[in-house]
């Protein structure tokens, strides 16, 4: 038996538009919930004050702290490093077995679970190299964490500009490494950009690899090799041993925000860059 | 009136793996002429180019024979450097692609990559190549504009103009016109016959009509072999091969 076109039509529609309702109504409540729980606790003193009795009271400037470092470090070791490997693969060799390695190299770290990130940092940072628990173990194992998000990304929108456009370079006399300044870098910048946001992304929300690497202390770090906390650790410990849930949402919270801020700044950084380069 | 030869090719032979697309091509092409290289595709008249201009430099799996040279030099000595070579021989391809910026700063890429800042000498390297490329008076008032929002005939002026701020000697046209409406081809070909003055241009053309119209040389390509070459007059009215003959009027092609 044949259904009429026009009613499956509208069943696949209908269904379409339910599944599009169900993700949206999931995101909603999670912010939600973090919302309503959390921000009544948010507010001047509770981002710049220091924590007090584990957590129990006070603000989070230490995490906040932490966490900024953390993620800007690792963003700024891993970006040259992945859009460097980046524009390797694709200007500067020919596919061979060589590069199907490095790429299936980048695939597979991409698919490693963060706690084996963790893990790799504490036996290699922090105990091998002798580190301890400190900032730099964390950013050090963070950038690897994030390098093949960073070079994936990278890639596919270098991979992604149009050859002419490197043809038409050159024929106005401009070198290999000037077009790709000039030209490839620039039109694949909103492609790195996007790919450096999903990083800050995961970086800024990591927990288990960074306990293992940062450690976990309340303290502000000032230096490389002190310990400190990140907000996403912060919301774990407070969380997972019952120290405070009102507080543990407040951090939420205000990581929460903080995502979306760096969302709104990277989006009007590559507003920029289109703008100019179109 | 005596002829001074700017690019001559002995014995070229071009290959591409196991393909021959190019067969012991030997022409002299004149200085401030253009010269119109016609045939059907696959005739071999584009390789032709892109040895001249070194693009070839850019293709996998080449092979090449024979020589070439620009004012009695060889260019495809070890000791030319291709960046400094495309200086002197600019290009415009057949689909217009302005880079994604600025009509100003698609014209001021080159002169930059010289090392060229001043903002008042750019500006001026503007003007000068978009008046010559028939640009200016549409583009004066809006040069910061993206050159993407550029009509298909206006941005491959601006093709032009760039290459022209390349300050050249010889001028490659690699089908330049051929998604061109009719008033854009005549505003081009204007241009070119203006040009001719100044720089050694080469037009490649399926269009035999555009040949016939404004060059001062024609070259009949066909299988990677140069049929013909004389004046255009002397091919259009007498050829001397059937081939030609057959092709002009539009016998095969």
């Amino acid at each position: 038996m044949r259904i009429n076109p026009r009613i499956t039509n509208r069943l696949v529609r209908w269904g379409l538009v339910a599944q599009a309702y169900c993700t949206v109504t999931v995101l909603v409540l999670i912010i939600g919930i973090i919302f309503f729980k959390g921000f009544p606790q948010v507010n001047f003193a509770f981002i710049f004050s220091f924590p007090q009795d584990m957590g129990r009271h006070g603000g989070i400037f230490p995490a906040i702290v932490g966490t900024i470092q953390l993620a800007l470090l690792s963003i700024l070791l891993a970006t040259p490093l992945g859009v460097g490997t980046a524009i390797f693969l694709t200007e500067y060799t020919r596919e061979s077995t060589f590069t199907k390695l490095i790429r299936f190299g980048v695939e597979s770290l991409a698919g490693i679970p963060s706690i084996l990130y963790g893990l790799f940092g504490f036996i290699f940072f922090v105990i091998k190299l002798k580190m301890g628990w400190s900032l730099l173990a964390g950013v050090l194992t963070l950038t690897i964490m994030i390098l093949p998000t960073i070079i994936r990304t990278s890639e596919e929108a270098v991979r992604a500009v149009p050859r002419q456009l490197r043809i038409v370079s050159y024929s106005l006399s401009a070198s290999k490494w000037e077009t790709i300044k000039k030209v490839v870098l620039p039109a694949a910048m909103p492609g790195i950009l996007t790919g450096i946001m999903l990083s800050i992304g995961r970086a800024v929300g990591e927990t288990a690899a960074i306990i293992f690497t940062m450690g976990s202390s309340l303290r502000l770090p000032l230096s490389l090799m002190e310990s400190g906390r990140t907000m996403a650790v912060h919301f774990y410990i407070l969380a997972r041993e019952g120290i405070s849930m009102e507080k543990a949402y407040g951090t939420a919270v205000v990581l929460v925000l903080s995502i979306l801020f760096v969302n709104i700044i990277a989006y009007y950084i590559m507003n920029k860059a289109i703008a100019r380069y179109s | 009136m005596v002829m001074e030869t700017k690019i001559a090719t002995d014995k070229l032979r071009v290959s591409f793996g196991k393909v021959t697309v190019l067969k012991d091509v030997t022409i002299k092409v004149h200085r401030n002429t253009i010269t119109g290289f016609m045939g059907p595709s696959g005739s071999g008249k584009s390789t032709l180019i892109s040895v001249i201009n070194r693009m070839i430099d850019f293709e996998n799996n080449v092979r090449i024979e024979g020589d070439a040279d620009i004012d009695g030099k060889s260019i495809l000595d070890g000791s030319i450097n291709p960046i400094e070579l495309r200086r002197r021989v600019g290009t415009v391809f057949a689909v217009p692609i302005p880079l994604p910026r600025s009509i100003f700063e698609n014209i001021a890429y080159g002169p930059k990559l010289k090392g060229i800042t001043d903002r008042t000498t750019l500006h001026r390297i503007a003007e000068d190549c978009l008046k010559k490329a028939f640009l200016w008076e549409e583009v004066k008032d809006r040069l910061s504009t993206s050159a993407l929002k550029l009509s298909g005939g206006q941005q491959q002026r601006l093709c032009l103009a760039r290459t022209l701020a390349l300050k050249p000697e010889i001028i490659l046209l690699d089908e330049p016109c051929s998604g061109l409406d009719p008033i854009s081809t005549a505003k081009i070909e204007d241009a070119l016959s203006e040009l001719k003055s100044e720089y050694t241009i080469i037009l490649v053309s399926n269009n035999t009509k555009q040949i016939a119209r404004i060059s001062d040389f024609s070259a009949f390509f066909y299988l990677g072999e140069l049929i013909e070459y004389n004046t255009t007059d002397k091919v259009f009215t007498t050829p001397a091969e059937s081939k030609t003959e057959d092709y002009i009027q539009g016998k095969f092609g």
